[in-house]
């Protein structure tokens, strides 16, 4: 049994609970669906997934200048 | 049956109508070919770091006690701090750039203000009120900021009255990780009793309690939009939550990957959930992971 070691406490869980309880859900497939579409328009602008030009990557190892 | 006898039972019913109601909701199975690249497996607790919202400067917290502030394109150090304490579990920037929070042995919150004028870094505030560590927190905004502790509370403070909110109570193990929902005034919170929790800051009250993992959650980030959410665990699962479906849509795990999943972190896009010890830049653009061979790597 969870800590409801008093009645205190007991009231408490079962209070949040009928919170818990009451809301409303959303079936699975219609939440997936939306995640996916999510992911789905925005991978195009995701630089760790398609990679970004050398020139516009401030991360780019610098290589050393010569002097001529 | 005593009054306890019967708030017990009420309870238990309550917790079948939650179980029941989400079964009814789970008509559908996410399935999703999985890509699982190893890099260095650093799967380090302890170290601390933290991208700014500039996406380039990063902060981290070394284990000799001091708070370093990098500037990522050019690999400088721009800050070196100070702190009082050798033991720091964790480190923040606020949005603003302009202050840095970092907790220590002694479970208070203390910020630095980077933008003084003067040259040197001091504590501005201090946020006192956890009776156990830190384990994490996250600027609302320069003076608002959520915090998660060993004392199994959140809370969330305001830094210029050094005042606080009545605590966030409900976890039952300590509170290892928080991440703030995308817009909105709620957040999520990971503990060692292995439930996932999603707080409203204005409301000060659990909405939804999130179960499934077998073992302490020390990760937890939100996905791009304010809609799911995803937790790492001592179970060495990653496990995706959806808000509105209230349950798990999905687990990762990889059969080489038998420890202690300790941090997970979003791509820009959602697509990709890194883990580890690390972070993501808010422009996508990098990731940084931090280890015990102390260095910070970038990686993109």
């Amino acid at each position: 049994m969870s800590g409801t070691n008093n009645v205190a406490q007991a009231r408490k869980l079962v209070e949040q609970l009928r919170i818990e309880a009451g809301i409303e859900r959303m079936k699975v497939s219609k939440a997936s669906s939306e995640l996916m579409s999510y992911c789905e328009q925005h991978a195009r602008s995701d630089p760790l997934l398609v990679g970004v030009p050398a020139s516009e990557n401030p991360f780019k190892d610098k290589k050393p200048c010569v002097i001529l | 049956m005593s009054e306890l006898d019967q708030l017990r039972q009420e309870a238990e019913q309550l917790k079948n109508q939650i179980r029941d109601a989400r079964k009814a909701c789970a008509e559908a199975t996410l399935s999703l070919r999985l890509h699982t690249t190893l890099t260095q497996g650093h799967l380090a607790k302890i170290y601390a770091m933290h991208w700014g919202t500039d996406s380039r400067l990063l902060v981290s917290a070394s284990q000799d006690g001091k708070l370093i502030i990098w500037d990522s394109y050019t690999t400088n150090k721009v800050h070196s701090i100070p702190l009082y304490s050798f033991w720091v579990m964790t480190c923040e920037y606020a949005p603003s750039g302009n202050y840095l929070a970092c907790d220590g042995l002694d479970n208070i919150c203390s910020t630095y203000s980077l933008k003084t004028g003067e040259g040197n870094v001091h504590v501005s505030h201090e946020l006192a009120g956890h009776t156990g560590y830190l384990s994490c927190f996250q600027f609302l905004d320069d003076n608002q900021i959520v915090t998660s502790s060993a004392d199994t509370t959140c809370a969330c403070g305001a830094l210029k009255r050094a005042s606080r909110q009545p605590p966030f109570t409900g976890h039952t193990g300590d509170v290892m990780s928080l991440s703030l929902a995308p817009n909105t005034r709620l957040f999520v919170s990971g503990a060692c009793d292995a439930s996932a929790k999603l707080w409203d800051v204005p409301k000060g009250m659990c909405r939804q309690t999130f179960t499934g993992h077998e073992s302490d959650i020390n990760g937890i980030c939100f996905f791009p939009k304010n809609n799911a959410f995803a937790t790492g665990s001592d179970d060495a699962t990653c496990r995706l939550f959806d808000l509105r479906a209230d349950q798990e849509l999905m687990t990762y795990s990889h059969d080489n990957i038998i420890c202690r999943i300790t941090s997970v972190s979003f791509s820009k896009s959602g697509c990709l959930l890194l883990t580890g010890c690390l972070g993501v830049t808010d422009d996508g653009m990098v990731v940084a992971t931090g280890s015990w061979d102390s260095f910070l790597k970038i990686w993109n």
